[in-house]
């Protein structure tokens, strides 16, 4: 499939409040992504990671700048249009242990369905092939509350394929998963964006395991917000400077980041 | 799908306990005479026919709607507030409707303290209830913790309770009787003649609950997952707002405080449907607290020695339980995982 722009973000500032109170959190974030592309957020606790992805999905305004999505400004869309082309996932805790799985992926479709939410036959079609796209397809008549943590996080990935949008963010999906999960979602992620032509951006602390699976990475060193394909990221000494001020280095030859020799 | 089989059942048996409110009561009427009025023949008794008419027939109606009402009430605001054990009483809802009422009934008129349930009472039961919620909202945007938002709603309670007495220690005695009489709870309180007004207020509170089930299962997802599906939360919030606010100021402004319906009856249902999913759950939520309602009535109008007995007498009994056996299970419950 040919590659076009899906998410265009310029000059933007985000952060908290209105006016001369604000506090900006990052200035000046400019990047394009295009379909299919499957992108890392690395940064520090309290970096802008969270914030950013807050305002592409549009919980939170921007302070300046623009955000387009297939070419039209968050601001300017509808939130019914807004939720048809951006989906989340977060590890918020939810009150839906007692809805079955397949309700809970239902849920995606609510965009698209009417005033009572009354699922048609093309609704449900669409559920099925995204509980098999993660593979949960046989647990679909279970509780949610039946599934363990990362079973669980591929119901939200499931769901946020069933709203069928162009772009998919996700705020560290993998914070309390073990190390297998944490592997297989992110494997699961790489390939349903290369398959399923999504544009997938999630933010992490697994750096060294997102250096192997990413396409590109978002890095937020010193205030800004760099875009750049891995092996350049590593090359250009970026990845290596994303823990500098917590005298955390990146060593080349093992592949990974260790303290900083004090000399 | 979902099994039907919950909703039968609660229909079945709120229809049953409605004609048996008809039949059964304090006085004791031959079955054939009850028969008879109902079906519209003369019948030699005109006492029996005036209590089946002017007194069972309001009651059961009215316990039919105000359990359905509180139960709807609860049910919305557990998902509202992504919290098992809220409801309109723990929340302080109810003790802020009452504020109100004994505004009107303590201050308000001399004249209107023998009666409840005037449209004054409803409405001044209707802004004491929106402004507690209104408080319990603006609280649980600063506190976070489901826990700590509860306290606040049992604090805020507190504070209404204690306007409350102080206003009963200046009222006169006779208005301080008829505010305690109708504290104690009860669905007889309702006229003939009020019927309308009441029925009316509480098919549209319940009308409204249904109206928003789309948006209240997002809801079951959290906020930021709902507003990423389109819900306008703001909107939403403020709908959920007047529909429990509505709900729980007629009920409260004719029957009193009542107590546990709106916090227990919910848990039931779900224990019934075995779904958190309100297409099901709203529904056997309204039928499972008209049940209640209606069955609590029956107790309290049984044939005792000193009349009837007063309604928060009752439902404690019947929501006790139902919560302790909530939280002693809850790790076996799944909505609460």
């Amino acid at each position: 499939m040919e590659e076009r722009v899906i998410l265009e973000v310029k000059n933007l500032t985000i952060g908290y409040g209105k006016g001369g109170s604000a506090i900006k959190v990052v200035e000046n974030i400019s990047f394009a992504l295009n379909s299919g592309e499957f992108i890392l957020m690395l940064g520090c606790n309290g970096a802008g990671k969270s914030t950013l992805l807050r305002t592409l999905s549009a919980v939170q305004l921007p302070l300046a700048g623009e955000v387009k999505v297939c070419g039209e400004s968050l601001m300017e869309i509808t939130p019914r249009e807004l939720s048809q082309r951006v989906s989340a996932v977060f590890t918020d805790k939810t009150m839906a242990g007692g809805l079955l799985v397949e309700e809970v992926v239902a849920l995606g479709r609510y965009p698209y369905t009417g005033f009572f939410g009354t699922m048609t036959d093309e609704d449900r079609s669409v559920v099925q092939s995204a509980l098999s796209l993660v593979g949960m397809q046989e647990k679909s008549k279970r509780y949610l509350s039946q599934l363990s943590d990362g079973e669980r996080q591929k119901i939200m990935i499931a769901k946020a394929l069933a709203q069928q949008t162009p772009l998919i963010i996700l705020d560290e999906p993998t914070a309390f998963l073990d190390l297998p999960s944490r592997i297989e979602i992110l494997y699961l992620l790489k390939q349903l964006a290369e398959e399923e032509c999504k544009t997938i951006i999630l933010s992490t602390h697994d750096v060294e395991q997102s250096l192997s699976v990413a396409d590109k990475l978002l890095l937020f060193i010193d205030d800004k917000v760099k875009l750049a394909s891995t092996t350049e990221a590593i090359e250009s000494e970026d990845v290596a400077r994303l823990f500098e001020s917590r005298g955390i280095v990146f060593d080349k030859e093992k592949g990974a980041f260790v303290p900083k020799q004090k000399r | 799908m979902m099994s039907k089989r919950p909703l039968i059942i609660l229909f079945v048996l709120t229809l049953l306990l409605f004609i048996a409110n008809l039949f059964w009561g304090s006085v004791n009427i031959p079955f054939s005479d009850v028969l008879d009025i109902l079906l519209g023949r003369e019948v030699n008794s005109k006492m029996a026919e005036s209590v089946v008419i002017q007194s069972r027939f309001p009651q059961a109606i009215t316990a039919l709607l105000a359990g359905a009402g509180l139960a709807a009430a609860g049910l919305l605001l557990q998902t509202a507030f992504s919290n098992p054990l809220a409801g309109p009483s723990i929340l302080g809802i109810t003790s802020g409707a009452s504020l109100g009422v004994a505004v009107v009934m303590l201050i308000g008129g001399g004249a209107l303290g023998a009666i409840s349930g005037t449209m004054t009472s409803v409405l001044g039961a209707f802004i004491g209830a929106i402004l507690t919620l209104g408080v319990i909202i603006l609280f649980s945007m600063m506190v976070s913790s489901n826990v700590m938002l509860l306290i606040v709603g049992i604090m805020v309670g507190y504070v209404a309770n204690s306007a409350i007495t102080l206003l009963n220690f200046f009222a006169s005695e006779q208005n301080v009787f008829s505010y305690t009489i109708w504290g104690m709870g009860n669905f007889s309180s309702v006229s003939f003649s009020d019927l309308p007004l009441f029925v009316i207020i509480s098919l549209v509170g319940i009308l409204l609950s249904i109206l928003l089930i789309k948006p209240l299962n997002a809801l079951l997802l959290g906020e930021r997952y709902a507003t990423n599906l389109g819900v306008n939360i703001k909107r939403t919030r403020i709908l959920l707002l007047l529909c429990t606010g509505l709900l729980t100021a007629i009920v409260t402004s004719y029957c009193g405080p009542i107590s546990f319906l709106g916090l227990a009856v919910p848990h039931v249902a779900r224990l019934m449907t075995k779904s958190s999913n309100h297409y099901t759950l709203l529904p056997a939520t309204l039928l499972a607290g008209s049940a209640t309602a209606l069955m609590c009535t029956l107790l309290c109008s049984m044939p005792w020695q000193s009349g009837v007995l007063p309604l928060n007498a009752i439902t404690p009994i019947f929501g006790a339980p139902v919560i302790i056996y909530v939280i002693v299970n809850r790790s076996k419950i799944e909505y609460f995982n």
